[in-house]
């Protein structure tokens, strides 16, 4: 019998979509390659700002990974995702500031506080569906931004500098650019390794199939409402990552960092990538903030250019950047 | 005392406000299932018509007519262009796309009218305190804001449930299809209802210009409180719009001015300045978190969604 | 058997020890009373079908019995225990599976995800965050058995949005059989078949029969007859007939209720 099955089995069995050099692929084998190197173009070349740009994209790229896992696989279109780089990027701050200079203190705690403020808007918004999830989430993001403006002692609306980055005690010196760059791709690329491997869980395939059809799951026995949240949880832990890091670059936060329209900039870059796909937000990241570079060098009002682009791509093209490479195109 | 009329009074024109621009949310997402980011862009585009008007006119009164109808008119004139290629999307296209609206406005404004804001000056007249009740002085304006939005409010009402257009809008929001299929000219419909949608963010924009503000990106906070109100008031209702509405800007208005009074007598003096401003910002979200634990689909959820 | 004429036809048809039991189960939505004091008892590995009319309530019945409904009145029984106010996923745990009328499966997987997702419900946690889910022996055997036995085999690597209908509902077969159910609620299952294919049904179900408790509700009377143990007629939410299928054939009242249908 299980012989007989074996044609069967090992098809079904290898998950891995999209085998061999598909256009999605190549592009993201050569943006890898790019951005391994970019330290020494920019070392030859003598232009920091390429490396603080790309620094900035890595950083920001991981934050859409976090969004990716629950948006992209999860289904969950939360819209107050930028609360966590506030919050992990605020821990890292207000410790500083208080004299907690260490690494090894600040980035737990901004994981921890991420994961912790994900709990309660989880537990609260993913008793909701759709719209409401959406409008909730961007309600709860609102709310800590106005939080942090309240905070004067750490700067209220005008933000908090951080004098002194993140100690690690000699093990690394992040003052030194080109290692800070490497250790957030470092980071980048294990988060997305990370992601990969929980989607393909079970814990994953759960959190999939409760975007697939809720009914089902439910129907088959699954309690999905405990997996989405664990799963919102572990995305709102990441994003602190990233927020932590996101201070360390700028040496600097504010509440700015987590207004609604950032949170939007995030989902824009899950989108443009493609949904659901293990290196989208990073190609999304790096589409999004390459155009917005470009077009400020190009004129004035660079968002009178995007703006429409976003619409387009929301109108015309299905899958983001990934469906223009696959040739997809609304019916 | 006084001051605590004065506030509720206050807390209530803030209702105001939120209500108009709930309402035309409420109403485009109630009908056409759409999620609009850039509502609030065009509740910053009424408030720089009418500034201009006024400029140009030197009359505020027919400043806030003609802006208005420019709202309106823009409103009318984005459902064509733009709007209508997203109907029936994914959410998440909705908000992408009225994502890059926002964008778009912030700078279209800034092209056309600078970076710096504008002011709308008010007639003599409005500026006055009127004596409501023997002893309260309250501004003149602010009340017309109230009177005004109440009046926009009963016309709503009288639309929406006495006429063949409210029962259109009515049947549209509980079956699309089958209005489209009784031969009714859905897009004309859809594109009326987003105007109306934003003639009334417009009016918002218009009423709050001359005590409040002008510029760019001005609608990007308080969208968010709009949001806040149609949750708890429930998508779709113009009812629950404007229940939650004065319920949301007299909680946050009273809040804001109470809370840090009430924790000075609860805390220490250090604790209640640090907790004061955040925690008097938070009390409308708690209010919803709140009200989301009973009642997730919010106070009176529209009957079809 | 009990008839509309005689009075105790709404309240429970009396079965010896039975597995699932409902007691005057009542649904309203609004102005209809899809479920009105429904009540009766099926035994272990009994092969029960519920016919009627369209809209007599069938598949609200599912749903109070599957979870997804919350009923306004009434007790439902399961093995002895009161699980009423049970949600869906705790009643799956227990034992009891569903197909649905209208297809409903997990459209960007393949067959074999699609049951093994249905076996891995049932199999320890889901808390597991690491090893490649497609790689459990555990699961994906259990899966392909399941398959087999409702003849998929073949289609186990196969996207399910590109199977055909009637493969459809031998998947939705395969989901509710995956988790190993004590009951079985079918909610039409031959639903938009063609005689081959409902015949195959027909001989998949009757290999069922006797090994899981079922409860299926069809229009194919064909089938119905051909594989029942007992039939209860349900008419606008209400019982008016239960017994052996031969007895129902000729009652004069499900007659009547099935003038011009089936």
């Amino acid at each position: 019998m299980t012989a007989s099955l074996e044609p069967v089995v090992k098809p079904a069995l290898d998950a891995a979509p999209g085998a061999g050099l598909t256009p999605r692929t190549a592009l993201t084998a050569v943006l890898l390659a790019i951005l391994a190197l970019l330290p020494l173009y920019a070392g030859l070349t003598g232009d920091p700002f390429a490396l603080t740009l790309f620094t900035r994209v890595i950083i920001l790229a991981l934050g859409a990974v976090s969004l990716n896992l629950i948006m992209g696989y999860g289904g969950m279109v939360s819209f107050g995702h930028a609360a966590y780089l506030g919050i992990g990027g605020y821990a890292v701050g207000i410790l500083a500031k208080e004299g907690i200079g260490s690494g090894f203190a600040q980035w737990p705690a901004a994981i921890a506080a991420s994961a912790l403020y994900a709990l309660v808007v989880g537990a609260l918004s993913l008793r909701t569906r759709g719209v409401y999830f959406i409008m909730i989430t961007l309600a709860f993001a609102q709310m800590i931004y106005y939080v942090a403006i309240g905070l004067e002692r750490y700067g209220g609306d005008d933000g908090l500098t951080i004098y002194r980055r993140s100690q690690f005690g000699g093990l690394i010196d992040l003052n030194n650019k080109t290692l800070f760059y490497y250790l957030c791709f470092a980071l980048l690329l294990a988060s997305i390794y990370l992601v990969s491997r929980i989607v393909n869980s079970r814990f994953g395939l759960v959190v999939r199939g409760a975007r697939s059809n809720e009914r089902r799951m439910r129907a088959i026995g699954f309690p999905t409402f405990r997996y989405k949240l664990v799963c919102f949880v572990i995305a709102g832990a990441l994003c602190g990552l990233a927020g932590a890091l996101l201070a360390n670059h700028t040496n600097f936060i504010s509440p700015a960092l987590m207004h609604w329209t950032r949170s939007g900039d995030l989902i824009v870059m899950v989108v443009l990538g493609g949904l659901g796909t293990p290196f989208g937000p990073l190609i999304g990241a790096v589409a999004f903030l390459l155009l917005q570079e470009g077009l400020s060098r190009l004129t004035e009002y660079p968002d009178l250019i995007l703006g429409p682009v976003l619409l387009l791509v929301a109108i015309y093209v299905h899958g983001g950047i990934e469906g223009l490479l696959d040739g997809r195109r609304r019916g | 005392m006084l001051y605590f009329i004065e506030q509720c009074l206050n807390g209530v024109q803030l209702g105001m406000l939120l209500f108009l621009l709930a309402a035309g949310l409420t109403l485009v997402f109630g009908i056409m299932d759409l999620v609009n980011l850039a509502h609030g862009s065009l509740y910053m585009l009424g408030a720089y018509f009418a500034a201009t008007f006024a400029l140009v006119t030197g009359s505020f009164v027919l400043a806030v007519v003609l802006a208005v109808a420019a709202s309106l008119f823009a409103g009318m004139v984005l459902e064509v262009v733009a709007i209508r290629r997203l109907y029936g999307r994914d959410h998440l296209d909705h908000v992408l796309g009225t994502f890059g609206l926002l964008l778009f406005f912030n700078d279209f404004v800034r092209l056309i009218w600078g970076p710096a804001g504008m002011t709308v000056p008010l007639p003599q007249p409005m500026l006055t305190a009127i004596e409501i009740m023997p002893g309260i002085f309250y501004p003149a304006y602010r009340l017309v804001i109230i009177a005004a939005t109440l009046a926009v409010a009963a016309l709503l009402y009288i639309v929406v449930m006495r006429t063949r257009l409210g029962m259109l809008i009515r049947a549209g929001a509980a079956n699309r299809q089958m209005v489209g299929a009784l031969g009714i000219n859905i897009k004309l419909l859809y594109t009326l209802v987003f105007g109306v949608g934003a003639a009334l963010a417009g009016l918002a924009g218009v009423l709050q210009a001359p005590i409040l503000t002008v510029q760019i990106g001005m609608g990007e906070n308080i969208l968010i409180l709009a949001f806040v109100v149609i949750i708890i008031g429930g998508i779709g209702s113009i009812r629950g719009a404007f229940v939650a509405a004065v319920g949301v800007g007299f909680i946050d208005t009273v809040g804001r001015a109470f809370l840090p009074d009430l924790l000075h007598r609860v805390l220490s003096t250090t604790a209640a300045d640090t907790l004061a401003p955040s925690l008097s910002s938070m009390s409308i979200y708690m209010l919803m978190a709140a009200i989301l634990v009973f009642r997730p689909e919010g106070l009176f959820p529209a009957a079809s969604r | 058997m009990c008839t509309a004429a005689s009075k105790a036809c709404s309240t429970a048809a009396a079965v010896a020890r039975p597995l699932l039991q409902i007691e005057r189960l009542t649904k309203r939505f609004g102005g209809v009373v899809p479920t009105d004091a429904v009540s009766f008892g099926i035994a272990a590995d009994e092969f029960h079908a519920i016919i009627g009319p369209n809209g007599a309530g069938k598949t609200t019945l599912i749903s109070l019995l599957s979870g997804e409904i919350t009923p306004q009145g009434g007790t439902i029984w399961f093995d002895g225990s009161n699980i009423t106010s049970l949600p869906v996923h705790r009643r799956s745990r227990l034992g009891i599976a569903r197909s649905f009328q209208i297809t409903s499966l997990f459209r960007d997987f393949t067959a074999l995800d699609n049951v093994a997702l249905a076996v891995q419900a049932h199999r320890g946690h889901s808390f597991r965050f690491w090893r490649d889910a497609r790689s459990e022996h555990e699961l994906r055997q259990p899966a392909l058995a399941t398959l087999a036995r409702v003849g998929l085999a073949e289609r186990a690597g196969m996207r399910v949005d590109k199977l055909s209908h009637g493969e459809y509902r031998q998947l939705e077969i395969a989901m509710a059989l995956a988790s190993a159910p004590r009951l079985l609620l079918l909610d039409e299952p031959m639903a938009g078949l063609g005689p081959e294919e409902s015949a195959a049904m027909v001989q998949m179900l009757r290999k069922l029969k006797g090994t899981v408790t079922i409860l299926l509700i069809e229009h194919d009377m064909q089938a119905v007859f051909a594989l029942a143990d007992r039939v209860t007629v349900l008419v606008y939410g209400r019982i008016i007939a239960s017994g052996d299928p031969a007895a129902i054939r000729q009652d004069a009242a499900v007659r009547q209720a099935y003038l011009g249908e089936s």
